[in-house]
């Protein structure tokens, strides 16, 4: 797993629940090093046993944990360059769904060696739309659900969203959007801040 | 059949595929402006103003007789918007049929990073085929990724330096650690140079610490640190390898009169009353002696202990002073090492 994703998971689990937390779940699992460094690869088995060993400490199911991971990447100021990056996507919530496709291939032009899981969106009707997250990686369906939560809430639009579940390598999403105006939402400047982040 | 044939497009459409296009009619005034480039000029209508009242001109070409300019094939404009931020714009043009008018369409080129922020430009003021948004992208994602990368150099090159100090000195008084002692003592024994090892333990230290507590004691070490350097010559080690325990290492120096000498002269200073705030604190020391000439070959393990021993036999002579030993003796107890001082 990129660090990246494993820098991105500690600043959610500290920043949420902060770092004795974070010192108990790297005690348990004994790596010798106390946090992840960004720009180096871990093995994906240390990312699932961080998180089994974090829901598992919070008392809180895994899925639930990620969900709430993904809320964190838009929703949390420590983690503004990624809702940045993600609303560059559209400039409202349907168009930013439709560049979903194309969110892999965005993140490899940055980081190249950085793999996110396959997105497909497909339109049922009028406003209803289905998101295939394919990975190998048990888990990234429910970060992705709870980015596109907490995007919705970000472009100011209403939209129900569920997981339908996995088959094989695919996770399955419904996303139903019931009115995109129906907030003012958050200010999305194309113009990049000075401001450096957290 | 004409091999350019003519269309018609509305200006609407031409808004949303080219917003930041431009239209000029006869004297050059402008007619109509795309919807992002009349956001760069707000609260000012641009219908009906100059062209060269608005856009000034950035190389040859486009001065003098617009029309005539613009009719060059494969013409390209460079212009400058007259207002404080002077922002560059590229552009294509061309005449419409019947010299009609003008259609010229513009471009920040690069300097779109700057122009977004200053006009408050959104993603809808792009054309969908524009990779404006995209560059913008790239840039941020990739600036992203750089301060990741350098944040990364700088952290370590941070654990770099903490580590090199770390290895090579005693955090309170900067002095040699054991580490580089052992490091220091195999060169030696690894190239057969001649030298000797000082072992040397404080005196009533402990009673410093007790009575004047740990701030004076580290004072108190501190001192001690730069009266053993001083005492030593450069190529000498002097290393802290426990509480108050030092190890002192003479490159190519075994004559006993001299060793003696070091050995006196810093004991008369380790005597020496050190103040700290209000206090006075009182130390000696004792030492243990042994030179690697009477080793062969030289064993640094043995001659670390029997340094130890000598400085112990010090202590049972009654403290501040030193001892020579060397193979041999060790086995005889204390009473029989060479005695000085």
């Amino acid at each position: 797993m990129h660090g990246l994703i494993n820098g991105a998971l500690q600043g959610f689990l500290c920043a949420t629940y902060g770092h004795e937390l974070w010192r108990k779940v790297m005690d348990e699992l004994d790596t010798g090093f106390e946090s992840f460094e960004p720009m180096f690869h871990y093995d994906d088995a240390l990312t699932h046993a961080l998180i089994d060993t974090s829901a598992k400490n919070l008392g809180k199911p895994r899925d639930v944990l990620l969900e709430d991971f993904g809320t964190y990447l838009v929703a949390n100021p420590r983690s503004e360059r990624v809702r940045r990056l993600l609303r560059f996507g559209g400039v409202d919530y349907a168009d930013f769904l439709h560049s979903l496709d194309d969110l892999p291939g965005r993140a490899r032009l940055a980081v190249p060696d950085l793999n996110l899981p396959q997105l497909e969106l497909h339109e049922h009707g009028e406003n209803g739309f289905s998101l295939s997250c394919t990975s190998p990686n048990l888990g990234f369906g429910h970060v992705i659900l709870g980015v596109l939560r907490a995007l919705a809430d970000d472009y100011g639009a209403l939209a129900f969203l569920e997981h339908l579940g996995r088959s094989g390598d695919c996770d399955t999403l419904s996303i139903q959007l019931l009115d995109s105006g129906f907030s003012e939402g958050r200010e999305f400047s194309l113009a990049q801040k000075v401001t450096e982040h957290v | 059949m004409c091999d350019n044939p003519e269309i018609c497009i509305c200006q609407d459409t031409l808004d949303r595929m080219m917003p930041m296009h431009v239209l000029i009619g006869p004297e050059e005034r402008i007619t109509h402006v795309g919807p992002t480039l009349a956001k760069t000029q707000p609260g000012l209508n641009l219908v009906g103003q100059h062209f060269f009242d608005v856009f000034q001109p950035r190389r040859q070409g486009c001065q003098g007789n617009l029309m005539e300019a613009c009719a060059k094939p494969g013409m390209k404009v460079y212009l400058r918007l007259r207002d404080e931020h002077a922002t560059q714009l590229i552009g294509n043009v061309s005449v419409l049929p019947d010299r009609a008018g003008i259609l010229m369409n513009l471009s920040f080129g690069i300097a779109v990073i700057d122009a977004v922020g200053r006009y408050d430009l959104a993603g809808s003021d792009f054309a969908a085929t524009d990779l404006t948004l995209e560059m913008l992208w790239m840039f941020e994602a990739k600036s992203g990724a750089l301060a990741e990368s350098s944040d990364l150099a700088e952290r370590m090159y941070g654990a770099k330096k903490a580590a090199e100090a770390d290895a090579a000195s005693d955090m309170l008084t900067g002095l040699c650690n054991r580490r580089v002692l052992d490091q220091v003592l195999e060169r030696l024994v690894s190239r057969n140079a001649p030298f000797s090892l000082m072992h040397l333990d404080l005196d009533f230290f402990k009673a410093v610490n007790d009575t004047l507590g740990h701030a004076a004691g580290d004072h108190v070490l501190q001192v001690v640190s730069e009266i053993l350097t001083e005492e030593t010559r450069e190529e000498d080690t002097v290393a802290r390898v426990g509480g108050d325990e030092f190890v002192l290492v003479f490159d190519n120096m075994t004559d006993p009169k001299r060793l003696a000498k070091i050995a006196t002269r810093m004991i008369t200073r380790l005597e020496e009353p050190i103040s700290f705030k209000d206090d006075v604190a009182q130390i000696s020391g004792s030492v243990g002696v042994v030179s690697s000439t009477h080793y062969d070959p030289p064993d640094v393990a043995q001659m670390m202990e029997d340094a130890d021993a000598a400085l112990y036999a010090s202590k049972e002579r009654g403290r501040a002073c030193f001892t020579f030993n060397q193979p041999g003796l060790t086995a005889l107890a204390g009473n029989a090492m060479t005695k000085a001082g």
